[in-house]
């Protein structure tokens, strides 16, 4: 054997842009497009920013096309359009975490999160959120605990159980009140109130919150059971078992994970409803526990609140930021705690 | 243990559409019953009347008789729940419950109706997977998820779920379709086995599993798309496998046609 190895041209192989160059295109762009906004004079990032997305989108296509061809330059362009709009997504959110963390840090302690506003006027410093996190604790608890086993026990009709008009019917309506905007909801509640002859209380916020919160559970539960192979339901059946124990035993296990973190985004969207909260809640400077009688302070109302009444005080507005974030952190930790739950509780398929 | 079955004049539909016509058989107790006959001719959905599972399908019902021993599967007052513990079935893909460990799996049928004893669960776990040739494979691994075994092992850990609740009749929908042969030689040699205690009723495409396990054939046909499936004959395997009494057996067997 000759060690001489002719190599012919392969078909197969074209030629191919280094692994790096999406990187350089992208900083290229970005260079050229800081360039031209300091030449042109634009003031404003926004623009950089989009002259320098439009760069790299056209830059990576036409490189590309120059030498790899035309179909690899059409991947390309695909690949950095995603790459563009994930950006475009990702900047707002990093922008709004980062602004809310920046100016929430200034005055948020223990202090700040164990005590209340009592008798601190708005436009002073001090002061705390202890009674508005009690009050949303037990607002958006009571509504989960309303609206959560109603909307999975709907859902699993809808699959498990509805056929015909009973179960269109109902899914129409839950398309409608998935549509209803949290002041109607409020609304509704209020107008029950009035005729009650009621005060403003917790649980009348509750109500509202739970209205809400249904369809979401509803559609999020519906969608989770449909996922269950009905191989599942059909071997359990034909083992003998009920079918109220195969949904019991077989299907909601199988799907708990999904129907888990479905009601985990269902209270953190309603955990920042202001509008019934304001309707029926009120808002209360003092702590009161009790959510069956009398005002309640809320997270979202208090942000709102301290926002309003300020009179341009700066102490009002860094209670704001720090309640504000304070929510979003509550928010963060039902979700990892959904996470967490939706891990623990999947199928396992591990060997 | 065993029961025999007797269906006369049974019609299966889905909604409008009928899909097998008067059916009539005698299914042997202690014996291997296979169903052949091209797709969409019904067998599957014939199995399915015989345990009510065809009902569970949204628009499915039934006309005609099925007496196990002597008890009308369809008469009034029978619970459709019982007569599936007193006939099992076998899938044609396996489908052990994924939440479940292969224990769990095995013993999901008697926890989940609720009737057996905790010092019971362990013996009848490793006598079914015993009976399923399974336990050698996986007695080290009970408490691992059940899904995953190989594709021959769930399809053994299912059998072994079947049989854990002693059922009178087992009913196999092409249970070695989705396993290479191995796993099928498994299961069929375990169908043999199976044979001593239940009555066993397989629906298969491969015709020479029909012949290696069986002891009676069913051919069913249908006449066209769209018409409803029919019994076309049901003898000893050896005779509808040498001389079938009907030509269109023959047609089939020889691969003339389907």
């Amino acid at each position: 054997m000759s060690n001489a190895v002719i190599k012919r041209p392969s078909t197969l192989q074209g030629a191919r842009l280094p692994k790096w160059s999406p990187y350089a295109i992208a900083a290229g762009s970005a260079a050229v497009a800081i360039g031209v906004g300091l030449a042109a004079g634009l003031d404003s990032r926004i623009q950089w920013g989009l002259i320098a997305a439009i760069l790299f989108v056209g830059g990576s296509y036409v490189i590309a096309a120059r030498v790899e061809g035309t179909r690899q330059a059409k991947d390309r362009l695909a690949t950095s359009l995603v790459w563009v709009a994930f950006l475009l997504a990702v900047i707002p959110l990093v922008s709004l975490v980062w602004v809310t963390v920046a100016r929430g840090v200034k005055v948020l302690d223990v202090y700040f999160l164990t005590h209340s506003m009592g008798v601190v006027a708005d436009t002073e410093p001090g002061g705390g959120i202890y009674a508005a996190i009690l009050g949303s604790l037990e607002q958006v608890g009571l509504a989960t605990l309303i609206g959560a086993p109603i909307g999975v026990l709907t859902a699993i009709y809808l699959v498990e159980y509805g056929r015909g008009n009973l179960s269109r019917a109902i899914t129409f309506f839950v398309d409608v009140m998935t549509g209803i905007p949290s002041i109607v909801a409020g609304l509704f509640i209020l107008s029950l109130m009035l005729m009650l002859d009621l005060e403003p209380f917790g649980f009348a916020g509750s109500l509202a919150l739970a209205i809400l919160m249904m369809p979401v559970v509803v559609r999020s539960t519906e969608e989770m059971l449909k996922l269950v192979p009905n191989e599942l339901r059909e071997a359990s059946l034909a083992l003998g078992i009920p079918k109220w124990r195969t949904i019991l035993k077989v299907v909601l296990p199988t799907s708990i994970g999904g129907i888990t973190t479905g009601i985990m985004l269902a209270i953190a969207r309603i955990a920042g409803e202001t509008a019934p909260v304001l309707l029926l809640v009120w808002g209360n400077p003092f702590i009161n526990s009790n959510p069956f009688e009398g005002a309640q302070a809320s997270l979202p109302l208090y942000i709102y609140q301290q926002y309003a009444n300020s009179a341009g005080s700066g102490a009002a507005y860094d209670r704001a930021w720090a309640a504000s974030l304070t929510l979003i952190a509550f928010v963060m930790i039902l979700n990892l705690g959904a996470r967490g739950i939706a891990r623990w509780k999947a199928p396992k398929t591990g060997r | 243990m065993a029961k025999r079955i007797d269906v006369s004049g049974l019609t299966a539909y889905y909604s409008a559409h009928k899909a097998i016509e008067d059916i009539s058989m005698t299914v042997e107790p202690r014996s291997v019953t296979a169903f052949i006959g091209p797709s969409g001719c019904g067998k599957s959905t014939f199995l399915r009347t015989l345990n009510r599972m065809h009902e569970v399908t949204p628009g499915g019902r039934v006309e005609g008789k099925v007496l196990l021993d002597d008890e009308d599967l369809y008469g009034h007052g029978i619970d459709p729940v019982s007569v599936r513990r007193e006939v099992g079935m076998v899938f044609q893909r396996p489908n052990p419950f994924p939440t479940m460990s292969i224990f769990d799996n095995v013993a999901a049928g008697l926890r989940l109706n609720g009737s057996y004893k905790k010092t019971e669960l362990q013996d009848v776990v490793e006598k079914s997977l015993k009976g399923a040739n399974l336990w050698n494979e996986v007695k080290d691994r009970l408490n691992k998820p059940g899904s995953g075994l190989s594709g021959g092992q769930q399809q053994r850990l299912c059998i072994a779920r079947a049989i854990a609740v002693e059922p009178n009749v087992l009913l196999m929908d092409e249970p070695c379709s989705a396993l290479d042969p191995i796993s099928t030689l498994a299961i069929e040699d375990l169908i043999g086995e199976l044979k001593e205690r239940f009555t066993i009723v397989i629906v298969t495409h491969n015709m020479q599993q029909a012949a290696r396990v069986s002891d009676r054939t069913a051919f069913f046909n249908l006449s066209a798309v769209g018409q409803p499936g029919k019994l076309i004959e049901i003898d000893d395997t050896e005779r509808i496998f040498s001389n079938p009494s009907v030509q269109a057996t023959e047609d089939y067997i020889s691969g003339r046609f389907g």
